[in-house]
């Protein structure tokens, strides 16, 4: 449908009030607000992950895009809502106890914003505790845990355990993250993924929250 | 401010060519052309025919030096301006004529045909940073007579950039003058944009033999630029010392100078060169020395001292293969370049002194040449000051990713080099194969050349070049001229 494509193609060029524009005017048409979605706004998105990707575009293009994103979900989200369309889910993230190194861990949920997930960002040096209790609190899907220094990331693990201690591990899944860290050692620990930079995370946890 | 290298104490220079005048006046050069020896004399130089050598007095060099160009300009085949040769500005072309090409399959090297030629043209024009091509090998698969014709006749066909070429003998130049008269059209349009360098080489010490001091009149004939490429070898065919070794380059260039403008009042003219070290132990000319570096810088100071713009053949490198000495070397010598302000840099590309091309290091060096490029800019201001807002809207925002600062300048104040430079995350590195930089680069050298889309000229100049080819070719005994493809 033309103005679907108009959406996404005003998207990848992260104009912001075209984007709500267009959406609204979609609305307006009778169209479908899940399809509006899937292939309007996050049709475009996807578009801006591969170029991303590609190195045709950098990191700023894909939050400006990300920004038009947001606008054009805001006219969409009380109709979405209204058809009982699930969002993207919510995500936990922290760096881990011990550890104040928070760069990476920031990233990740800028990213991980602009691609439609709510974030909770438990900040730094955040206990096992904490994590579980907030993945509880706000029914969230995934864990997302950060360690910059090799002597923190034992606290990983110990979150992993915390959480299936607390019968919830089958329901959050989790994924790590940060320099020392690895796939190798994710599986060591039983996380569910292991992403190496932001665009990473935001593949890795779309795939576990499929 | 633009940041510069400086090797040369300003009466160091001044002695230096005051030895170098010095040098043409009493001792001379010797020159193996009746022509140019008649041009001199006619204006005053000291002929000595027995001895077959020519003194050229100071006031011939005073009178060269003023009507030499302090720079030109280079426009492509299809006449867009591509070059101001001039100041501190600084272009990179493609080492120049080696006999062998790095075969990226085997790891070895062998004689290039026309495809590998082609291929060749099409790659130098997708590279961002290489500003001109060369005539960077020579095809084997056509008669030695025609090799430098038919290069020229496969980078016009296939390329666009301009080329820096050369005749290998006195009879090439008129086809090859032809062919770029049949591109612009006319001599005078030529003339006026010019589309090729032919570099003339003095022979060490302080000769000119009969073609290259006979191309110095053709060229300056018809207003085709020239680069003189003296090449003095320190410790072998110049003295050990660097100084001793400028005062050579400055009186062979000078020589060369004086031929061209005494032919043609400001003929457009690049103060160059190609001088080495001479390493006793191997025998050996070492291009990536860093003496043989110094010396290139040393003499493009004196050049600029002159008011002349400069090349030279520097940022190649000695090694055999694409390995870390092929980048130390070529890095090296390309950033002491920039810095000196050399306006032609000839040497993306070489390997094994100035022997053997390679796609995949040319690749590579277009990297070296795109970050140095950069550097070349320097450090400016760019709406930094007042500074407070800008990190006002940073303490406010959390991040400058997508701040407007960031998005206006963030292309301009860094350079982001192509696949061949790896800056990914280790797991993603791995997660793409684990390339190494030879497998990047030669997949960027495959990507590069399937997206060529083909000639640029006018079907007719295509036709009237492959005439003029093809007749040259019949002339010395070649009936057709080579597949294009393999």
């Amino acid at each position: 449908m033309e103005i679907l494509e108009k959406i996404a193609a005003q998207l990848q060029q992260g104009e912001e009030e075209e984007v709500a524009a267009l959406t609204q005017r979609a609305i307006d048409a009778q169209i479908e607000p899940k399809q509006i979605l899937d292939q309007g706004l996050i049709g475009g998105m996807n578009v801006v992950g591969e170029l991303f990707r590609d190195h045709e575009i950098f990191l700023p293009e894909v939050l400006l895009a990300a920004k038009a994103m947001h606008a054009g979900l805001d006219r969409l989200k009380p109709l979405l809502e209204a058809a009982d369309v699930p969002s993207r889910g919510k995500v936990i993230l922290g760096t881990v106890q011990g550890d104040l190194h928070d760069i990476g861990k920031n990233l990740v949920g800028i990213m991980l914003r602009g691609a439609g997930f709510e974030v909770i960002d438990l900040g730094n040096d955040v206990s096992p505790e904490r994590f579980v209790q907030a993945a509880k609190e706000n029914d969230a899907a995934v864990i997302g845990m950060s360690a910059l220094l090799t002597t923190t990331m034992p606290v990983m693990k110990q979150v992993i355990t915390l959480l299936t201690e607390a019968g919830l591990g089958s329901r959050v899944r989790t994924i790590i993250g940060g320099a020392p860290v690895s796939g190798d050692f994710a599986q060591q620990i039983g996380a569910d993924a292991y992403a190496y930079d932001g665009a990473n995370a935001v593949e890795q946890i779309k795939a576990l929250t499929v | 401010m633009r940041p510069k290298l400086r090797l040369l104490a300003d009466d160091l220079i001044t002695r230096i060519l005051d030895e170098a005048r010095e040098i043409l006046s009493t001792l001379g050069v010797e020159i193996h052309n009746d022509a140019v020896v008649t041009l001199l004399g006619d204006h005053g130089a000291q002929v000595d025919r027995e001895a077959g050598r020519v003194r050229i007095p100071g006031t011939l060099v005073d009178r060269a030096l003023e009507s030499a160009p302090s720079g030109f300009r280079l426009y492509d085949a299809l006449g867009q301006e591509t070059h101001d040769l001039s100041g501190d500005r600084v272009y990179f072309t493609p080492g120049s004529a080696a006999i062998n090409l790095l075969d990226p399959e085997s790891g070895e090297m062998r004689r290039p045909t026309t495809a590998d030629y082609i291929r060749f043209v099409k790659l130098v024009t997708a590279l961002p940073h290489v500003a001109s091509q060369s005539t960077a090998f020579i095809p084997a698969d056509v008669p030695e007579r025609i090799s430098d014709s038919y290069r020229l006749y496969l980078s016009l066909r296939h390329g666009v950039k301009p080329v820096v070429t050369g005749a290998f003998t006195i009879e090439a130049f008129e086809v090859m003058k032809d062919l770029q008269v049949a591109v612009r059209g006319s001599g005078e349009a030529l003339a006026e944009k010019p589309l090729t360098v032919f570099s003339c080489c003095p022979t060490a010490p302080l000769k000119w033999s009969d073609v290259t001091s006979q191309n110095l009149l053709d060229c300056a004939a018809y207003g085709i630029p020239v680069e003189y490429i003296s090449m003095p070898l320190s410790g072998f065919m110049a003295p050990v010392t660097l100084v001793g070794t400028l005062v050579q380059h400055t009186a062979e260039t000078l020589s060369g100078l004086v031929i061209s403008q005494l032919a043609q009042p400001g003929a457009p003219a690049l103060y160059g060169g190609s001088p080495a070290i001479f390493d006793v132990r191997y025998e050996t000319t070492p291009m990536g020395a860093v003496e043989t570096q110094m010396i290139d810088c040393a003499y493009a100071e004196i050049g600029k001292h002159l008011g002349l713009p400069t090349q030279a053949y520097i940022g190649l490198s000695d090694a055999k293969q694409l390995d870390a000495q092929a980048g130390i070397e070529s890095a090296m010598g390309a950033t002491l370049a920039t810095l000196a302000g050399i306006n032609n840099i000839s040497g993306p590309g070489m390997l094994d002194f100035e022997s053997c091309q390679s796609l995949e290091k040319l690749v590579v060096d277009n990297e070296i040449c795109g970050m140095l490029l950069r550097l070349a800019e320097g450090i400016v201001p760019r709406d930094d000051f007042p500074a407070r807002p800008l990190f006002e809207e940073m303490l406010r925002e959390g991040h400058m990713l997508i701040a407007k600062h960031s998005r206006t300048h963030l292309r301009s104040e860094h350079y982001f080099p192509g696949a061949t430079i790896d800056r990914a995350q280790r797991s993603r590195w791995q997660d793409e194969g684990a390339r190494t930089l030879r497998q990047r680069a030669h997949g960027e050298v495959e990507r590069l050349i399937a997206a060529d889309t083909g000639p640029v000229l006018a079907a007719e100049t295509l036709r009237a070049l492959e005439d003029l080819m093809v007749a040259e070719a019949r002339r010395h005994g070649l009936e057709r001229l080579p597949a294009e493809e393999n």
